[in-house]
C-alpha cells in the first residue's frame, strides 16, 4: 500500500491532507474532531494581536450553486480569529501535545511592523507548533488595515516580513500567497528572497458571488450592503492549479516547496496539485460543505490511485507533471487531430452541432435522421464538441499520423516536432539551423 | 356501509372512506420547487429538439425548461401556453411516454427521459396559482364566431379567436364546459376540480361567452349559426359509442365505460358509486384503462381488461398498461366477447381466443368465461349528430389541414374531425390552427 506520510519542510504528517487556515481550524474542538477523523494536519486559523478583531453579526458566506444545489464556490467576509490570542495559544499547545504525529501549523497576521512579529512569534513557538504560515492573502477586511492581501500584493513587503520572521523564529516559515495579483511569480520570488521555507497558495479570490435583484444588495448582505469577499471551492481550482504550476516551473522558485490550496474536493484534485509540484495540500471548502469525514475518501482514493500507478510514496508524485507545463510557443504545431463522433454512442442531442455551427468552425453537419458528422475540411480540432457532448467518450480526438493529409490545410502531417518559434509566420522566428 | 370488495353484485362503499381519498389522489404528485430545478437541469437543450417535433402543439420544450432552470416558471408557462392554451391539462393527461418523452434523447441514452410532463405542470400550475392570465385581446374586430363544443378543441379555438379580437360564443350540450377534460378522464389524472379551474382561467381573456345545454339538433342548427355568425367551428367530439354485439349484451350490469368515467368525475363522494365485485372491461384504449383502474380503486375485487388483439396493438400505452396491472387489474390479450351470461343480470362473460389471421383477426374456437357482475364497454366512440351537408370521411368530419370542412364558413377539429390521434393535445392543436385560419379568412 502506498505510503502517504509526508515531510513538508520538516513538518511531518501521516498524510498530505491539511485543513487550511479557516473556520474549520478555529479552535481545539474542531481540530480534535478533524484529527480523530484522520486529517494529517491543520493550519490553525489566523492569529492576530489583541485586542482581537470582531466579525460581522450577519451572514459571512455567499455561495454559487451548480445543479441540485451542489456547492461550486463559497465566498466569505469572515476575518481572522475573533478569540483572544491567549486562548488560541493555550489550545494549540494542548492539541499539539495530544496529537504529536499531526502537522500543526499556525497562521499569523499582524501589522506590517517588525515589533509586532517579534512579539507574537515567541508566543507561537512556545506552543510547540511545527511551523507558521504568514497570511498575506485575505482579500477582505484585514487588507483595508494594511494586512493580508495588502502585504501579499507588494512583493517587497512580502520579502521584508518573511525576513523578519526567519530572523525571529526557528520554526519553518510558509508564506501564503494571494491570487489577486497579475503574476504570481513575483510574490513567490519575493518570499523566496526573504528566506521562506515554502509558499502556500492560493488564498481566496476577490469576489461578489451574486446580487439580490430585489434589494439590489450584493450577497451576503449585511443590512442592505455587501462587501467583496474571498472566493474558494471547486470553482477556483483551475486558477490555483495554474498558479502552483507557474511557481513550480519558474527557474527562480523551482525548488521552493509549495503547499497547494484551492478547491480540492476529491483525491483526484489533490493528486493533480501534487503532480504540479505541491508537497502537501490544504482543504477547506470541501470540509465546510461535507464535513470532516471526506478525509476517508481523500486518503483511500489517493492511496488506491498511487498503488495502481506504482507510486510508493508522495515524493514520487510531487512535481511529476511539471515538466509537461510549457509555454504556448513550444507546443507542437505538427500535432494534428480531428474530432470523431461515435455514432453508436451518439444520442442525437445536437449540442456539438449548435456549438460548432454557432460559435466555432462550422465543421459538423447534420445528415438525415439527425446523424451528426464531422467535416474534416473544416475541423480545427478545437475540442469544443468534446467538451459540450453530454456522453463521455462519444466524441474523441483522433491523432493524424505522419504522412496523413490534414484535409483542412491540404498538408501532409509531418512527424518532426515544430513550434511557433520556428514558424514562418512568426516575425521573430529563428531559422532552425 | 358494511360492503367489502367481496360483496356480490354492483354496490357502493366497498372500501373504508379513507381509502377513497388515497386511491383517487394525484397520480403524479406535483414537483416542489427544488425537485423541478433538479428535473429541469437534466434537459440538454438539444439543437432542433426532437421533443418539440413530437409534441402535437409544438411547444418549445427546451426553452420552457430552461426558463424553469432560470427561476422563471411563470415565464415558462407562457412559452407553453402560447402554443397550447390547455397546457395545464395536457401536462396531466398527455401520454408523454409516446410523445415528447419518448423523443427525449435521454430516453434513448438511458431509458430515463426528462420528465417533461411534470415540468410542464410545474410551470403552468405556478402561473395559474398566481392567478395570472398572460394573454391580451387585440382590438375588437366586430366579427362573431360560434364554437360548438366546449371541449379542448372548442376552448382552444375560442381562446385564440378572442386573442385576435373576435367575439366568441361557445355552445355545449352538457351542463358544464370542458368536454372530455371534465367528463372523460380518470379522476386521479386531474384532481381538485382542475378542469373547471382551467376553463375559468382560460375565459379570463374575455370576449368568450359559454352557453351550456345547447347542441346541434337540440336548440342549435348549423344553418342558423352560419347565418348569425361570421364563422362556425365544430368541436363536438364523438358523442356515440360503438355497440357490443353478441348474445346477452343487454343484460343488467352491462354499460358504457364512458358513462362510468363521467359519473365518477361528477361524483361529489366516490364512495357512493356502485361498482361490481367482478368487473370486466372490454376494449384496449385509454378509456378501457381509465375505467378498469378506477373500478379497482373503487374497491372491485377482480377487474379484467379483455382486448381482442395483442399487447403491442393496444392503443393504451405501455405506461398505461403497466399502471393498470400495478393497480391489480388483469389484462387478457387476444380474446373477443361472444356472449354475456346471467339470469337477468350479467354473471359471466364468455370470450373466444383470437389470433391474427392472414387477412384479419380470427377466432380460434376456444372459449372461456370470466365472472362479471359489471361489464364496461370501451370499444370506441363514434361521431353522433353531425349536421347534414358536411362531407364525412371514415366516420368523421372531413377537414383540411387548417380545419376547413366541405362547407364554406364552417371549420371543425378535435375528435369529431379527421386527422390526428384522438388526444387532448391534438384537439388543442386543431382548435388553435382552425382559429388562425378563421382569423385569416375573416381578416381577408
Amino acid at each position: 500500500m502506498a505510503d502517504l506520510r509526508t515531510d513538508f519542510v520538516g513538518i511531518k504528517s501521516p498524510n498530505p491532507f491539511w485543513l487550511a487556515s479557516a473556520p474549520p481550524t478555529d479552535k481545539e474542538y474542531n481540530v480534535v474532531r478533524a484529527f480523530k477523523a484522520g486529517w494529517g494536519g491543520v493550519v490553525w486559523k489566523t492569529l492576530g494581536l489583541d485586542p482581537h478583531i470582531v466579525n460581522v453579526n450577519g451572514p459571512r458566506y455567499g455561495v454559487v450553486y451548480g445543479a441540485d444545489r451542489r456547492v461550486l464556490g463559497i465566498n466569505n467576509i469572515e476575518l481572522i480569529t475573533d478569540r483572544p490570542l491567549e486562548v488560541n495559544l493555550r489550545e494549540i499547545k494542548q492539541v499539539k501535545r495530544d496529537w504529536p504525529d499531526r502537522a500543526m501549523v499556525v497562521s499569523l497576521m499582524v501589522p506590517c511592523e517588525e515589533w509586532a512579529w517579534k512579539e507574537i512569534l515567541p508566543k507561537v513557538e512556545e506552543t510547540g507548533a511545527d511551523g507558521i504560515e504568514l497570511n498575506f492573502g485575505c482579500p477582505h477586511g484585514m487588507s483595508e488595515r494594511g494586512m493580508g492581501a495588502a502585504v501579499g500584493q507588494v512583493p517587497k513587503y512580502i520579502e521584508m516580513v518573511t525576513r523578519w520572521c526567519k530572523a525571529n523564529t526557528r520554526m519553518p516559515v510558509i508564506v501564503k500567497l494571494t491570487p489577486n495579483i497579475t503574476d504570481i511569480r513575483h510574490p513567490a520570488r519575493a518570499a523566496y528572497a526573504g528566506g521562506a521555507d515554502a509558499v502556500s497558495l492560493i488564498n481566496t479570490v476577490s469576489s461578489i458571488t451574486s446580487v439580490n435583484l430585489d434589494t439590489m444588495s450584493p450577497e451576503p448582505s449585511i443590512d442592505g450592503k455587501g462587501s467583496h469577499g474571498g472566493y474558494c471551492g471547486p470553482a477556483v481550482k483551475p486558477i490555483a492549479l495554474n498558479m502552483v504550476a507557474e511557481i513550480a516551473r519558474d527557474v527562480e522558485t523551482g525548488d521552493l516547496p509549495i503547499s497547494g490550496i484551492g478547491g480540492i474536493t476529491t483525491w483526484r484534485d489533490a493528486a493533480e496539485f501534487l503532480s504540479l509540484g505541491s508537497g502537501s495540500v490544504q482543504v477547506c471548502t470541501a470540509a465546510m460543505t461535507y464535513g470532516f469525514k471526506i478525509i476517508d475518501e481523500l486518503t483511500r482514493g489517493l492511496s488506491d490511485w498511487m498503488d495502481e500507478k506504482g507510486y510508493a510514496s508522495i515524493d514520487e508524485v510531487v512535481g511529476r507533471a511539471v515538466p509537461n507545463v510549457t509555454d504556448w510557443q513550444y507546443l507542437n504545431l505538427n500535432y494534428v487531430t480531428k474530432a470523431r463522433i461515435d455514432q453508436d454512442m451518439c444520442i442525437k442531442c445536437g449540442r456539438c452541432f449548435a456549438a460548432c455551427e454557432d460559435t466555432s468552425h462550422q465543421a459538423i453537419e447534420i445528415k438525415p435522421g439527425r446523424v451528426f458528422e464531422v467535416i474534416d475540411e473544416e475541423c480545427v480540432a478545437c475540442n469544443l464538441c468534446v467538451d459540450v457532448c453530454p456522453v463521455e467518450d462519444c466524441i474523441t480526438m483522433e491523432v493524424l499520423q505522419p504522412g496523413d493529409v490534414d484535409k483542412r490545410t491540404g498538408k501532409v502531417v509531418e512527424k518532426e516536432y515544430a513550434n511557433w518559434t520556428t514558424h514562418p509566420n512568426n516575425p521573430a522566428a529563428k531559422a532552425a539551423e | 356501509m358494511t360492503n367489502s370488495p367481496m360483496t356480490p353484485g354492483i354496490v357502493p362503499g366497498r372500501l373504508p372512506s379513507e381509502a377513497y381519498c388515497e386511491n383517487f389522489a394525484d397520480l403524479h404528485a406535483p414537483y416542489d420547487g427544488h425537485e423541478a430545478m433538479v428535473a429541469a437541469d437534466r434537459c440538454y437543450f438539444c439543437y432542433d429538439a426532437p421533443c418539440i417535433t413530437a409534441c402535437p402543439t409544438a411547444i418549445d420544450i427546451p426553452l420552457f425548461i430552461r426558463q424553469i432552470q432560470a427561476g422563471m416558471p411563470e415565464a415558462a408557462a407562457k412559452t407553453i401556453l402560447e402554443q397550447n392554451i390547455l397546457g395545464g391539462m395536457c401536462a396531466r393527461v398527455c401520454p408523454t411516454e409516446t410523445l415528447c418523452e419518448e423523443a427525449c434523447v435521454r430516453e434513448a441514452a438511458e431509458g430515463k427521459p426528462v420528465e417533461i410532463g411534470r415540468l410542464q405542470r410545474h410551470a403552468t400550475d405556478s402561473l395559474m396559482e398566481a392567478g395570472v392570465h398572460p394573454f391580451e385581446r387585440a382590438a375588437p374586430t366586430g366579427k362573431r364566431v360560434a364554437v360548438v363544443g366546449a371541449g379542448p378543441a372548442g376552448l382552444a379555438c375560442a381562446h385564440r379567436l378572442s386573442m385576435h379580437g373576435h367575439e366568441v360564443v361557445v355552445f355545449d350540450a352538457k351542463a358544464k364546459p370542458g368536454g372530455l377534460n371534465e367528463f372523460g378522464i380518470a379522476s386521479y389524472k386531474t384532481v381538485g376540480g382542475f378542469a373547471q379551474a382551467e376553463v375559468e382561467w382560460l375565459l379570463k381573456i374575455g370576449g368568450i361567452t359559454i352557453e351550456t345545454g345547447k347542441a346541434l339538433g337540440d336548440g342549435l342548427s348549423l344553418e342558423d349559426l352560419k347565418s348569425e355568425y361570421d364563422a362556425v367551428f365544430l368541436g363536438i367530439g364523438l358523442g356515440g359509442v360503438n355497440a357490443l354485439s353478441g348474445e346477452g349484451v343487454d343484460k343488467d350490469g352491462v354499460g358504457d365505460a364512458v358513462e362510468f368515467i363521467a359519473a365518477l368525475r361528477q361524483a361529489k363522494d366516490v364512495a357512493t358509486l356502485p361498482v361490481g365485485r367482478n368487473v370486466v372491461v372490454i376494449g384496449g384504449g385509454m378509456t378501457a384503462v381509465d375505467a378498469a383502474v378506477q373500478s379497482k380503486l373503487l374497491g372491485a375485487e377482480n377487474v379484467t381488461i379483455v382486448y381482442r388483439r395483442g399487447k403491442d396493438r393496444m392503443s393504451a400505452s405501455l405506461f398505461e398498461q403497466d399502471l393498470a396491472t400495478s393497480k391489480g387489474v388483469k389484462i387478457v390479450y387476444h380474446a373477443q366477447p361472444v356472449a354475456v351470461h346471467g339470469n337477468g343480470s350479467a354473471a359471466e362473460v364468455e370470450f373466444e381466443y383470437t389470433r391474427d389471421g392472414s387477412k384479419s383477426l380470427e377466432g380460434t374456437g376456444e372459449t372461456f368465461r370470466i365472472p362479471a357482475d359489471q361489464v364496461l364497454k370501451a370499444i370506441g366512440q363514434t361521431l353522433d349528430g353531425a349536421p347534414e351537408g358536411l362531407t364525412l370521411e371514415r366516420g368523421k368530419i372531413a377537414v383540411s389541414e387548417t380545419g376547413r370542412t366541405s362547407v364554406e364558413g364552417v371549420w371543425a377539429g378535435g375528435d369529431c374531425a379527421t386527422g390526428g390521434d384522438d388526444l387532448t393535445v391534438t384537439a388543442v392543436a386543431e382548435g388553435r390552427d382552425a382559429a388562425e385560419d378563421i382569423h385569416k379568412s375573416l381578416s381577408a
